[in-house]
């Protein structure tokens, strides 16, 4: 399939501040593509730059093979044909709602007009509301509007700035869930921007983690929950924490819950040829790597727990005073200050090289990943 | 203990009703020249026209850093004489009226400009971007998107400033043109009855100012809520 989006070393600055710094990366035509990263990662200033709003200091953006973004030149938003769904949705107030999905659609004759606003309402599921102002509308709807309105001028391409960061999160998975159908069913590539990993993962195809203004890992959702190429996209995506750990062979890694065996030999990292017996490395267990097992001769006192309805999701710590998050079907409820069997669950072991300082703060250059397949 | 005497009124009411249309028609005037000016102002002022929006702010600071009477004195003092010698126009033609009304519309643009500038600013930056997402041009968005919404933020400012206008208007007694005011002070200083004539003057501007700031009110309020 073509790529209907090129990045190509895009770095963007305001004064000395580098705010995107050297940026790759292509998105196939009719996938959905998201931009994943705490706020002040960059990743709303690089939508900005491939909607045109800004000019970038340097690299290339193309669009369907033709380049609309360089330094010192940039196609001015207008003439790019690209639809964009703002975070406030920035509908226009003064218009109804009919008027404002025809907006992008002036210049086409009235009928065939009207035709395309009925079609689109009907998509987002807004039939007969098309009379309406926007304040008229629950922020749900005011959220479709906006898409239709993106929509409307048959866009190949589509830019969705933290569409749903205003709706409560019920509706958030809904529309989530809704948006992604009706992009799909259009076959329109999409970028999507956000901070929120669970509306990344309902949305996305594949997903660029971003901070400091790179991109730190792009992947399937799948891949960078149970791959993360770092410890940041490990931090940052999932809960867990870090064990320290020690290297058996090639194959096996002991942490204080025991071992974690692996049935394909350990493939190091670059810059890492010494991986083997006795390397001390940081193992990653998320909150379903340790499950409740009453029989289980291990055992970890209950810190905390958060009841979250289906399931109860405990802090526990360990006899060497270690602290890992264990996530147990809520019929298990257990006190604070129990003590509770649990076993070891891993499917892939994750397993960073320890850094020579305690913790790296976030985002500063990655350390390089150990990966186990299971 | 000052005697009122309220009688020299109902005599002279035509007379106070002609000075009356005086006020009304250099308010009216003024503030839709205000207006336009105003706007052009505005627009100049949020120009990406470097030298345009100096020009523009150099002229808001100006009339707005001197007093209203000195700028209505020179129009009635210098632009007179100006017009005789460069127009040849004959030495004491009246020409107190339209000096008035350059005067006001002229120092009054330069508060709409501002009100403008704020109205438009008023406007979210992201209905313009919204706009160019869809294909409009700056021009079109603007025209489309933010000046009529800026316009809708804006009128309860302008209506008030209309009345403010209304209420300066009585400092064309300096140039001895009979306003409200003005033909107020002249029927007190006939009858000597001139404290009863200022505090009826005073009565007639507080009720018409008042009625019509509540109007204002009311509309900013209905603007609110829809």
């Amino acid at each position: 399939m073509a790529h209907h989006l090129e990045l190509e070393g895009i770095i963007q600055r305001y004064g000395k501040h580098t705010v995107v710094n050297g940026v790759d990366f292509r998105v196939d035509a009719g996938s959905i593509a998201c931009l994943l990263g705490p706020s002040g990662c960059g990743k709303t200033t690089l939508l900005r730059c491939i909607a045109g709003f800004e000019e970038i200091a340097a690299g290339e953006i193309r669009v369907e093979g033709r380049t609309v973004s360089r330094a010192g030149f940039r196609v001015p938003p207008e003439h790019r044909r690209i639809g964009m769904v703002f975070q406030d949705y920035a509908l226009f107030p003064h218009l109804t709602v009919t008027e404002n999905i025809g907006f992008g659609l002036r210049g086409t004759r009235a009928a065939e007009r009207g035709t395309r606003v009925d079609e689109l309402l009907a998509t987002v599921g807004l039939g007969g509301q098309g009379g309406k102002y926007p304040h008229e509308l629950s922020g749900g709807q005011q959220q479709r509007v906006a898409l239709a309105r993106a929509l409307a001028p048959r866009p190949q391409l589509i830019l969705l700035d933290e569409p749903f960061s205003n709706l409560d999160v019920d509706l958030r998975e809904r529309l989530s869930h809704e948006v992604r159908d009706i992009l799909k069913s259009q076959g329109i590539t999409a970028v999507l921007v956000t901070h929120d990993q669970n509306e990344a993962f309902a949305m996305a195809d594949e997903i660029g983690v971003m901070a400091d203004g790179l991109i730190q890992q792009w992947d399937t959702p799948y891949n960078l929950y149970h791959r993360p190429a770092n410890r940041f996209v490990a931090d940052f995506v999932g809960q867990g924490v870090f064990l320290p750990g020690m290297v058996i062979d090639g194959h096996c890694v002991e942490v204080e819950l025991g071992r974690l065996e692996s049935k394909v030999p350990l493939e190091c990292g670059q810059g890492c040829g010494t991986c083997g017996k006795g390397c001390g490395v940081e193992v990653l267990l998320r909150p379903d790597d340790i499950v409740h097992d009453d029989r289980s001769g291990l055992k970890a006192e209950v810190l905390h727990k958060a009841f979250r309805g289906a399931d109860i999701l405990y802090t526990l710590r360990l006899t060497s005073g270690a602290e890992v998050l264990s996530l147990v079907p809520s019929h298990h409820n257990h006190a604070l200050g129990e003590r509770i069997g649990i076993k070891l669950d891993v499917d892939h072991v994750v397993a960073f090289k320890t850094p020579t300082r305690a913790f790296p703060p976030r985002g500063v250059t990655p350390v390089a990943p150990v990966h186990f397949s299971q | 203990m000052h005697e009122f005497d309220w009688s020299s009124i109902p005599g002279s009411l035509p007379f106070l009703w002609q000075g009356m249309l005086v006020s009304l028609k250099i308010t009216g005037v003024a503030v839709v020249f205000g207006i336009v000016w105003g706007t052009v102002l505005a627009m100049a002022r949020l120009s990406s026209i470097k030298p345009l929006a100096w020009l523009a702010a150099g002229y808001v600071n100006l009339f707005r850093a001197v007093p209203l009477v000195m700028v209505l004195l020179w129009f009635f003092l210098i632009v007179p004489q100006l017009l005789e010698s460069l127009l040849g126009m004959p030495a004491g033609t009246d020409m107190r009226m339209s000096s008035a009304i350059t005067g006001f519309a002229l120092f009054e643009a330069a508060y709409y400009s501002e009100i403008i500038r704020a109205g438009i600013q008023s406007v979210s930056k992201g209905q313009m971007a919204a706009a160019s997402a869809l294909g409009m041009s700056y021009g079109q968005s603007m025209r489309l998107v933010v000046l009529p919404q800026a316009f809708r933020n804006m009128v309860p400012l302008l209506l008030t400033q209309g009345i403010i206008l209304f209420q300066d208007t009585s400092l064309v007694y300096v140039s001895a043109l009979a306003d409200f005011f003005g033909a107020a002070y002249k029927v007190g200083d006939r009858d000597g009855r001139l404290v009863e004539m200022l505090l009826f003057a005073g009565a007639v501007y507080f009720v018409l100012c008042f009625v019509a700031s509540q109007l204002v009110r009311h509309y900013q309020k209905k603007l609110k809520t829809a």
